[in-house]
Parts: C-alpha cells; structure tokens; sequence
C-alpha cells in the first residue's frame, strides 16, 4: 500500500526529492484517512480535546492578537493613498473589512498557526516517538492514535476558527486606529460603513475554510511528529519540516478555496 | 518456586530481520505460568526485539507469538488490547511520559483501566512508589529524575497494575549494588505473590542469580544455551566463560 521512501546515503537528486515529496503527500493522505477514521471510534477522550484546546489558545493568543492589529493598520494606511486618488475615501472601510475578512484574516492567521502550532505538535509527537512514549502508551492498552493525534487534530481545527473570527476583529480595530491618524471619521460611522458593506457571502467562505486550514495544521504536526524516526535529529526534523508542509497546503487549498467561492457566489468576484 | 506446567507464552519460529540484517533466526521459546526467564546476549543481538515481538510492538516476519493459548498474529487493536492489559512492559529507556508527574505516570494505567476511585489510585500509587524505594519522588517530574530512579519509575509503572506477565528490559541496568538486589528482591517477590510470570533481559548476574528460574542466551539471532543459571555459568564453554568471567570475580 505505502510506496517505499527513497533512501539514500548521499545527497538526493532533484528527481529523488520531487519523488520523495509525492511519496510524502500519498502518506499523508493514508494518514489522514486513517484518522478520520478514528474520530467515530471510541473512546474519545474529550477531556484531551479541551485540554488542547486550551493550550493551543493561550499559546497562539499574543502573537495573533498583534499580528491582527498590524494587519488591519497597515492596510488602512496602504489603501489610504490610494483611495484618495480616486476620491474614493469613503470606501476606506469597506476596503479594509473585504480584505481582512476575506482573504488576510483567515489566511494569515493561519499560516502564523502552523508556524506556532504544527511545528510544536511536530515536535512533541515526534520527541514521544523516538523515545518509545507512544510504544508505552501502546503497551498499556491505549491507542494512540485516539489519544494523541485525533484529540489534536479535532482541537486545532475547533480553534482556528475562533481565532481567525478574532483576529479579523482585531484587524478592523487596527484599521481604524490608522483612520483617525490621518482622518477624522467617527466610529460609528466606519463600523456602519463595515456592516453595511459586508454580506453573508463575504463572512462565510472567510470562516469555512478555516476549519481546513486547523485540520491540516493538526494533521500534518501529527503525521510529521508520530512517524518521526532517526532520535532528537528526527525531532527537529519533524518539527520543521511539518511547519513547511502546512504552510504550503493551506495555500493550496487557500486557491481552491477561493475559486469554489466564486463559483458559488459568482457574486463576489 | 511450583509452576503450574500451563505454558503462558509460546514462541514458535520467530524469525525478524531489519533492512536485511537477520535479527531473530527462527526462534521457539515457552514461558510456563509463574516462572520467571531470564535472557542473556551481547549488546545488539536482538533481545529488545524479542520482548517487543512477544508485546506485538514489531510485527515479526515470521513464525508466531501466542498468549494465554491465544494468537497475536491477526488480532484487531481491541482484541490485542485485552491481551495487553494482562501484561506489562519495562522499557530499556524507561519511556516515562515526559509531559506527566510521577504521579501521573503511575495513575495513567489505573484511571484508564481499573474502576478504583482517586483516594484507591493514590493509595495503590504510593504503595507501589514504596515498593521501588521512592515514595519521595511522587511529585517529580521525569526530566528530574535520575536515570536509575526513571528505571525504578517505569518498573513502578509497569507493575501497577498487576499484570500476569512482565516483560522486563533491563530492570536493573544502572543502579547500584544495593538497589540492583532491592529490585531483584521485588520482581522475586512479585512471583511469589502474585505467581507472576516474567521475562527478564539483564547483562546483570547478580540479578539473574536471585530471580532466574532458567536462561536463554542469545547469540546470531538464535538461543545458543539454555539452562539454569548454574549450568550456564559453571560451564566449559569458552565463550559463555568469557561472557559471565568479568562478572563472576564480583562473585
Ligand atoms: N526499529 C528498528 N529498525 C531497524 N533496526 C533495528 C530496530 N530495532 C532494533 N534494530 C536492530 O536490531 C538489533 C538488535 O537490537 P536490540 O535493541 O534488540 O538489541 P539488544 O539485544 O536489546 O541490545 P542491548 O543489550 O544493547 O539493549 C540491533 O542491531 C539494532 O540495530
Ligand atoms: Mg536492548
């Protein structure tokens, strides 16, 4: 069923690696099955889920929190120009609401996700591997799959959603601090100017494909870390090369995303 | 020590081999009920494998393993999870849960498979902490701990919950003479109490002298002896000789 990973003592060839990655995807796909799997059976250990999800917040909640800001603020203060040439200022918050709530919020927030969360769960599953833990908790009667990589999974595609609904938030906040740097609108009158913009098609895409991004962040952190092998250099491998593995699946199905989108609201476009 | 001659774990042609490298050639063992077999061999001949074999964590190429009568090859995860809660493991690293107290490592077996309150859980833990001279650790975490007293904590861990059979590797591998006969002295008196059934890896005779109700030496992937540990240290064999030698002088 899995293809042979090419091993090779020296450096891979170009032809190896593009090899080596396509082999890489089709585990992870198997890998991805098979926990999908066992999210419909028993035991389901809510209590990890929750236990994750708590940390995986507090973890994720100061650099989100920031980043948000500073998105909203500089594209409000990069549009700003812009619109000005055209006359078209008043548009200012629609702009800034449209793209963050989007596009930016969702997809920002979640490539800072994966560089915070997959790397961290990469690393911990993968330092739990090579140090016989999850053979423990095999031997002692638990799955661990259930245990470890399913809880995870369902806890970081819970949470990224709320996250992205907050930073979005934050932005919106952020732009408006740019606004009255350099304009004189009221709050009420940009926070107006936001909700009547926006319509149900522009909120729903935006939060929908989030709940993919937190699946794959969770999914690839795990599928990295538990079959990690090779000692602690393994562990850093795993590790980093989850972060990257994540970042560039959410912007694969960031694209797709978009053009589903559009093809069920052609209305955006 | 009486054995009931009921054969706990049979051993048929297990043969496992890593990328080529042959590590187990065909090898056939039985364990009877309440004895307690010790496995000698140097350093990479493959008796970590032979205890993750028996535990169904290597899936061997060959031959079979069989439990209480009962086959592991072809059991789904549940039914293998039956069979494994009646046994426990002593890893060679002692693979504590690093993100647990001791505390928790020792809970986590019974709060997942016994229906024993908190109070009867932390009773048992501090009642098995004390077996392995450590009540004072319970609050500790892993990282520390020092690597005799990790061992002393997965043993804890392991026999917690009572198991029929213990596989033990390399239980007293890093502690010192005083403690090395104070574990022996349990995993004897575990047999005695609880007719437990054990397999022990050990490279210590000091160890193997006070538990062993027999010995297999494995050497290129087969059991080249097997015997008492009287035979196979009294022997003529000039590499068994020159294996238990260094050791023997202590004696
Ligand atoms: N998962 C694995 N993949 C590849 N090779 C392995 C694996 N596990 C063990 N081996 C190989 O099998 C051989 C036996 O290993 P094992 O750990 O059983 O030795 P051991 O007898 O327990 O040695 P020690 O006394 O040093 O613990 C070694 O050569 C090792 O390289
Ligand atoms: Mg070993």
């Amino acid at each position: 069923m899995e293809l042979p990973k090419l091993i090779t003592k020296r450096k891979p060839t170009a032809g190896e690696k593009v090899y080596n990655f396509f082999t890489d995807i089709s585990r992870l796909s198997l890998f991805t099955f098979r926990a999908l799997k066992y999210v419909f059976i028993p035991p389901y250990e809510i209590a990890q889920i929750r236990k994750h999800m708590d940390e995986l917040g507090v973890k994720t909640f100061p650099i989100v929190s920031i980043t948000g800001f500073v998105i909203g603020l500089v594209l409000a203060l990069q549009s700003q120009p812009v619109l000005q040439r055209f006359g078209a200022t008043d548009f200012l918050p629609a702009t800034v609401a449209l793209s963050v709530i989007r596009e930016l919020g969702p997809v920002i927030t979640a490539l800072i996700f994966a560089g915070r969360v997959s790397s961290g769960i990469g690393a911990e599953l993968g330092s739990m591997r090579v140090t016989e833990q999850i053979d423990a908790l095999e031997v002692s009667a638990i799955n661990p799959f259930n245990y470890l990589v399913v809880t995870r999974v369902i806890a970081t595609t819970m949470i990224l959603p709320v996250l992205t609904i907050y930073v979005n938030f934050i932005a919106l906040i952020g732009g408006y601090f740019a606004v009255i740097i350099t304009d004189n609108m009221s709050f009420q009158y940009y926070q107006n100017a936001i909700i009547s913009s926006l319509e149900f098609a522009d909120l729903v895409p935006g939060i929908a494909k989030t709940f993919f991004f937190g699946f794959i962040v969770g999914i690839v952190g795990c599928y990295k870390g538990y079959t990690a092998e090779g000692g602690t250099e393994g562990v850093g491998k795993a590790s980093t090369t989850s972060v990257v593995m994540a970042s560039l699946l959410i912007l694969l199905f960031d694209t797709l995303a978009v053009k589903i989108s559009l093809w069920l609201w052609p209305t955006l476009g | 020590m009486v054995m009931a001659d009921f054969r706990l774990v049979e051993i048929n042609n297990l043969s496992k081999a890593f990328d080529g490298n042959v590590i187990l050639d065909n090898i056939s063992l039985d364990v009877k009920k309440g004895e307690n077999l010790v496995v000698f061999g140097q350093s990479g001949t493959g008796k970590s494998v032979l205890l993750k074999c028996i535990i169904g964590l290597i899936t061997p190429d060959q031959g079979d393993v069989s439990i209480n009568g009962q086959l592991t090859k072809g059991l789904n995860i549940d039914e293998l999870n039956t069979i494994r809660k009646k046994m426990g493991f002593l890893f060679q690293s002692a693979a504590l849960y690093d993100s647990m107290s001791v505390r928790e490592n020792l809970e986590f077996p019974l709060s997942r498979h016994t229906n024993l309150s908190s109070k009867q859980r932390e009773e048992k833990v501090r009642e098995t902490l004390r077996m392995v001279s450590l009540e004072k650790s319970i609050d500790k975490m892993p990282s520390e701990l020092s690597g005799g007293m990790r061992k002393r904590i997965g043993l804890a861990r392991s026999i917690i919950t009572d198991p029929e059979l213990m596989l033990y590797d390399e239980p007293t591998t890093g502690l010192d003479p005083i403690t090395t006969k104070e574990i022996s002295e349990l995993i004897l008196n575990l047999q005695r109490k609880l007719n437990m059934t054990s397999i022990i890896v050990t490279h210590d005779i000091v160890c193997a002298k006070i538990i062993a109700d027999r010995a297999i030496f494995l050497k290129e992937g087969k059991i080249a002896y097997e015997g008492s540990i009287e035979e196979l240290t009294n022997t003529t064999d000039i590499f068994l000789e020159k294996f238990f030698s260094t050791e023997i002088i202590k004696d």
